[in-house]
């Protein structure tokens, strides 16, 4: 996947000033920057979901802006995603969420379809909660049942949307694992957006930092580590100020306050 | 005195540009209705919720309706002495104007506002997105469902509203106040016309259940994703389908029965 020339905006707020980067095919690459940086609107851009200003992006040779909306889906079909509270469709259960895509894309006889969705469920761990509703989950298992829906269909890429937010140490771990596992055994190739330093570097094979709507700094995670860039060390290091200003853009303290009246 | 005609102008615009894209969103659904075609299910399932669901509530206040209806049109009707003409008076409202008109706001606050809820939640919830990225798309999966489903439980539940309405009438009038029941009911077939009256107002029950369900399901898929949009969205829909079924009332009562006959 390619990204040439990225610009994007919400209303009058810049996201992305001239992004490009580039995605390896059958590794982890991770997106990671502070909150507000435009790293799901990234995503959306990908999935063809949202439209940018300027630039391409490319998916497996495909620019995905300049598909028609059924070739759009047929790309689609080969991109799963994660989304960050799991997305799961709240009137079906775990089974039927997980044959979902395979029942709308497949005429799969009925024991083809149990057999798959059962492998998948295996795959994720929750091959005996396949009968619960999603309000019977925890979020950290209402990620793993979309995870295995996202890869129901076998996808050649899959995107994570802040996969590790909200998770306990323990289910965190178990996410980690199985994205990685799911990268080396299925041979995909996965995005990863996240803000979690720790757990990121330990499974992606490069990583872009993103911030202010360009690329910051890419590289491996080791060297991103050593980097000598006041905005990764900050990042990495969870300092609260820095080149990411502690104080939201306002006029000076003291004047401000001297000057009275209403808000 | 410039910023107000600015802001009124914006404040124009805003409404056109929502009507248009309401209007796109119609396109869309329609367009989509063919494929329910291959997947009846869908639509039964909605029929259900949408249709089932708000028939207890139309049978309810149909029959409270007529009641007040024989009890009204009684006391008006005896002080000429014709109150065997009670048929007529009770049957006429209900299907030329009470039917279609109280079934459709019944409508819009029972099944349109949890449409639009609904709808609206998926969207905060990124269950629409999720639907997208597995390459189907919301519009044909749950959107046209729930409005074809809308479109065929109106008429019915207006036909229900004043079928209940002509007993409930009936009950007050002949069997509380002592209207003759030959009368009732001969008079009602004698006066009420296949054509004029029943098709005119079968009429008008479809296109309020039309407008009611595209303005739900539209409020609802262009919702702000938020716990407050979906809240705005579904008073929107309440409120919008009251203004557009009275209004439309007027207009098609106009045109069928405004010339002299």
């Amino acid at each position: 996947m390619e990204i040439r020339d990225l610009h994007f905006a919400h209303g009058a707020r810049n996201i992305f000033n001239g992004l490009s980067l580039d995605v390896p095919r059958g590794r982890i690459t991770a997106f990671m920057g502070p909150s507000g940086t435009g790293k799901t609107t990234l995503l959306k851009l990908i999935g063809g979901q949202l439209r940018p200003r300027k630039g391409t992006i490319h998916v497996d040779g495909q620019n995905v802006h300049r598909l028609r909306r059924r070739d759009l889906y047929e790309l689609r079909k080969r991109m799963g995603m994660l989304f960050q509270n799991g997305a799961l469709l709240t009137d079906l259960n775990v089974f039927e969420n997980v044959a979902y895509p395979l029942r709308e894309h497949t005429r799969l006889p009925e024991e083809l379809i149990r057999d798959l969705v059962l492998i998948k469920l295996e795959a994720v761990g929750l091959r005996g909660a396949r009968r619960l509703m999603p309000s019977e989950l925890s979020g950290g298992m209402a990620r793993r049942v979309a995870l295995a829906r996202a890869i129901a269909l076998d996808p050649m890429m899959i995107m994570y949307d802040e996969p590790f937010t909200g998770l306990d140490p323990i289910t965190k771990g178990t996410i980690v694992t199985l994205i990685k596992q799911l990268n080396q055994t299925l041979g995909l190739t996965s995005l990863v957006v996240s803000h979690d330093v720790e757990e990121t570097m330990s499974i992606a094979d490069c990583v872009y930092v993103i911030a202010e709507g360009r690329v910051i700094e890419s590289g491996a995670p080791a060297a991103m580590r050593d980097s000598s860039s006041a905005w990764v060390q900050q990042f990495m290091k969870g300092e609260p100020d820095g080149p990411v200003p502690f104080h939201y853009a306002a006029p000076d303290y003291r004047d401000d306050l001297l000057a009275g009246g209403l808000v | 005195m410039i910023e107000a005609i600015r802001s009124l102008g914006r404040w124009g615009l805003g409404i056109f540009e929502r009507l248009g894209r309401g209007n796109l969103f119609l396109l869309r659904v329609l367009f989509s209705l063919g494929s329910l075609l291959v997947r009846p299910r869908l639509v039964v399932r909605e029929l259900y919720s949408v249709g089932v669901l708000t028939f207890l509530i139309v049978f309810v206040s149909g029959l409270f309706v007529g009641m007040v209806l024989g009890l009204q049109g009684y006391v008006t009707l005896s002080k000429f002495g014709a109150e065997d003409s009670l048929g007529v008076v009770v049957a006429l409202s209900l299907v030329r104007e009470l039917g279609p008109v109280v079934t459709a706001l019944l409508f819009a606050g029972r099944a349109g506002s949890a449409l639009a809820a609904e709808i609206g939640l998926m969207k905060t919830t990124e269950q629409l997105s999720g639907m997208e990225m597995m390459a189907v798309d919301p519009v044909r999966r749950v959107v046209a469902p729930r409005f074809l489903a809308g479109v065929i439980s109106m008429p019915l539940l207006a036909a229900i509203f004043s079928a209940v309405g002509v007993y409930g009438g009936m009950f007050v009038g002949v069997g509380l106040l002592g209207v003759d029941p030959g009368a009732y009911w001969s008079q009602m077939q004698a006066a009420v016309d296949l054509q004029a009256d029943i098709y005119n107002g079968v009429i008008k029950s479809v296109v309020f259940g039309f407008v009611a369900v595209w303005i739900a399901v539209f409020e609802g898929y262009d919702a702000t994703p938020t716990s407050e949009g979906v809240s705005r969205a579904t008073t929107r829909t309440v409120v919008h389908t009251a203004l557009a079924v009275l209004g439309l009332d007027f207009i098609l009562t106009a045109l069928m029965f405004g010339s002299p006959q």
